[in-house]
């Protein structure tokens, strides 16, 4: 199983785990399958941005795989931290009571043994959470304990916990833009907004961050930089890069960035390896937006329908 | 809290601090700064600090460390660090945001530069506010600056401006907000649910609802979104 970590933004929203769907017309998520809590009311989620645009198009990315879809575990948080919070204690309290699906070996190019039990994590990724270094510090050491460790990729809020922790290389998979990317690189910045030289697209020169970040050990092993040309880089070093099609309003469009670390989120809960599922997700994220012809007020619910045409077309490709 | 007190003992009894890139100098009249736009006059209305500034031009060199008359206020939230600085900016105070040394990071932090001789006095108007800060801790390294430069970007119809990680997209003619994108803290997807197909003349400003460094960023968007197209 594949666990997808993140925040609704709803105070109110309850520490949810569990099985979601995706309602293309009403462009909204359904729990489908209860984990935590085991009842309660229906739950219904807009899938506007944030973490339910990123699960919403890792649940589409699945339905055109025709694989299992990933689980998710979503606190309410409006940016108190407090839902973050909870969600932290919690999965480090799930993590020190399961096992690990061999998500290391599928890094490594081999298909690992995987559990199919429910308390059996392949990978997770992580995503709209406060960055609380305490609470990250808990969940590492939780997912240190695990043997073989699950995939662990990481992107908004929790990567810039997990850079500021240390910790960065332990992850697989960062999904910065390229302004976050400048923040990787920074040794001293403990989050964006305290970057310095901050860049933006067309300013960076993104191989030279990648190798800072990478030397600095601020960095996950696999980067995807998304940005007006996509940089795939392994361990400092740029391995491709994606720039077609050229979609320029995709850069002002909410969650854009979010559909593309779900699509490579699914692709690798489909067993997809690293550096082919990072240039999928890619090209399908480009190929989505383009699809929806978007101008700088479309919003991320009328690129998420087209995802399914887009990935099997990234793949063929 | 132990452990904070600790910390807030190692930080004030650091060594003497390295100099400010800016030699001390008061560099805050930059309109691309924290700060700047509404509140940036209020700069100049820097209330009796009880130390004059030395080093600028026509001054005498300091004989003493140019940050020894500053040090900072740490709150519990970054909210309630939002909060003050929007209190004693209006009150014209000269406070400055600034990321906290490396001793006293728990994550998403922000803590509030004001002058020492001030801050009892400061601390005071913020408890009255029902804004309570933990503790005030002379300035001894010098504190991470926010990024401060916009960028603009012209989409035809539309403008994006970006500051630091945070951008805002608002339709030029009528000045409706049509997207928010960028950041990663969990107030922003509720922040862009608050000002979506709002004017951005009349929404009311990040600031009032974010929480997180994200919002600041945000607040600072739209700050010269609101300028432009307002």
């Amino acid at each position: 199983m594949w666990l997808i970590c993140g925040t609704i933004p709803d105070a109110d929203f309850p520490l949810t785990e569990g099985g979601w769907s995706y309602d293309a017309d009403a462009a909204e998520l359904v729990l489908t399958e209860r984990v935590r809590p085991e009842e309660g009311p229906e739950l219904r989620v807009p899938a506007w941005r944030g973490t339910p645009a990123l699960l919403a198009a890792a649940l589409q990315t699945a339905r055109a795989m025709e694989c299992r879809p990933c689980h998710a575990l979503l606190a309410g948080d409006i940016g108190d931290g407090d839902g973050s919070a909870g969600l932290y204690a919690y999965l480090a309290a799930r993590l020190a009571g399961t096992r690990a699906g061999n998500g290391a070996g599928l890094e490594e190019g081999r298909e690992g043994e995987q559990e199919e039990g429910g308390s059996t994590f392949y990978g997770l990724t992580f995503h709209y959470l406060f960055p609380d270094l305490d609470g990250h510090n808990r969940v590492l050491a939780a997912l240190e304990s695990l043997e073989p460790r699950p995939l662990l990729c990481a992107d908004a809020g929790f990567m810039y916990v997990a850079k500021m922790s240390g910790y960065a290389s332990f992850y697989d998979l960062f999904t910065p833009d390229a302004g976050e990317l400048a923040f990787l690189a920074d040794e001293k910045a403990p989050h964006p907004l305290y970057t310095r030289g901050f860049l933006g697209e067309g300013e960076a020169d993104v191989p030279a961050l990648i190798e800072r970040a990478n030397a600095y050990g601020n960095a996950a092993r696999t980067l995807l930089v998304k940005g007006k040309t996509d940089v795939l880089a392994r361990d400092g070093r740029v391995l491709d890069t994606v720039s077609e099609p050229q979609v320029p309003a995709l850069e002002a469009i909410g969650g854009t960035g979010d559909i593309v670390a779900g699509i490579a989120t699914a692709l690798l809960a489909c067993r997809v390896p690293m550096v082919a599922a990072c240039l999928a997700a890619a090209r399908a994220g480009r190929r989505a937006g383009e699809l929806a012809r978007p101008t700088p007020a479309t919003q991320v619910a009328d690129i998420l329908p087209h995802i399914p045409q887009a990935v099997l077309e990234a793949m063929e490709a | 809290m132990s452990l904070i007190r600790r910390l807030f003992s190692a930080v004030a009894g650091a060594k003497p601090a390295a100099d400010r890139p800016d030699g001390g100098a008061d560099t805050t009249s930059d309109a691309r700064r924290p700060g700047a736009g509404p509140a940036a006059s209020a700069r100049s209305d820097l209330k009796n600090s009880g130390s004059a500034r030395a080093g600028t031009d026509g001054a005498r060199p300091a004989k003493t460390d140019p940050s020894a008359d500053r040090g900072f206020l740490l709150f519990e939230q970054t909210g309630d660090v939002i909060a003050a600085e929007r209190l004693l900016r209006e009150s014209g105070y000269a406070v400055e945001v600034k990321g906290p040394p490396p001793q006293l990071r728990r994550g998403c932090d922000m803590v509030l530069v004001c002058p020492l001789m001030l801050h009892a006095k400061i601390t005071a108007q913020l408890e009255r506010a029902g804004l309570h800060p933990m503790e005030y801790v002379p300035v001894s390294d010098p504190l991470l600056e926010p990024v401060s430069f916009f960028h603009v970007t012209d989409l035809g119809e539309w403008l994006m401006v970006r500051a630091a990680n945070m951008k805002i997209t608002v339709e030029k003619a009528g000045g409706t907000i049509v997207n928010i994108s960028g950041g990663g803290c969990p107030d922003v997807p509720y922040l862009a649910s608050l000002l979506m197909g709002r004017k951005v003349g009349e929404a009311e400003e990040p600031r009032l609802h974010g929480r997180t460094l994200c919002s600041y960023a945000l607040q600072r968007a739209f700050e010269e979104a609101r300028r432009l197209c307002g």
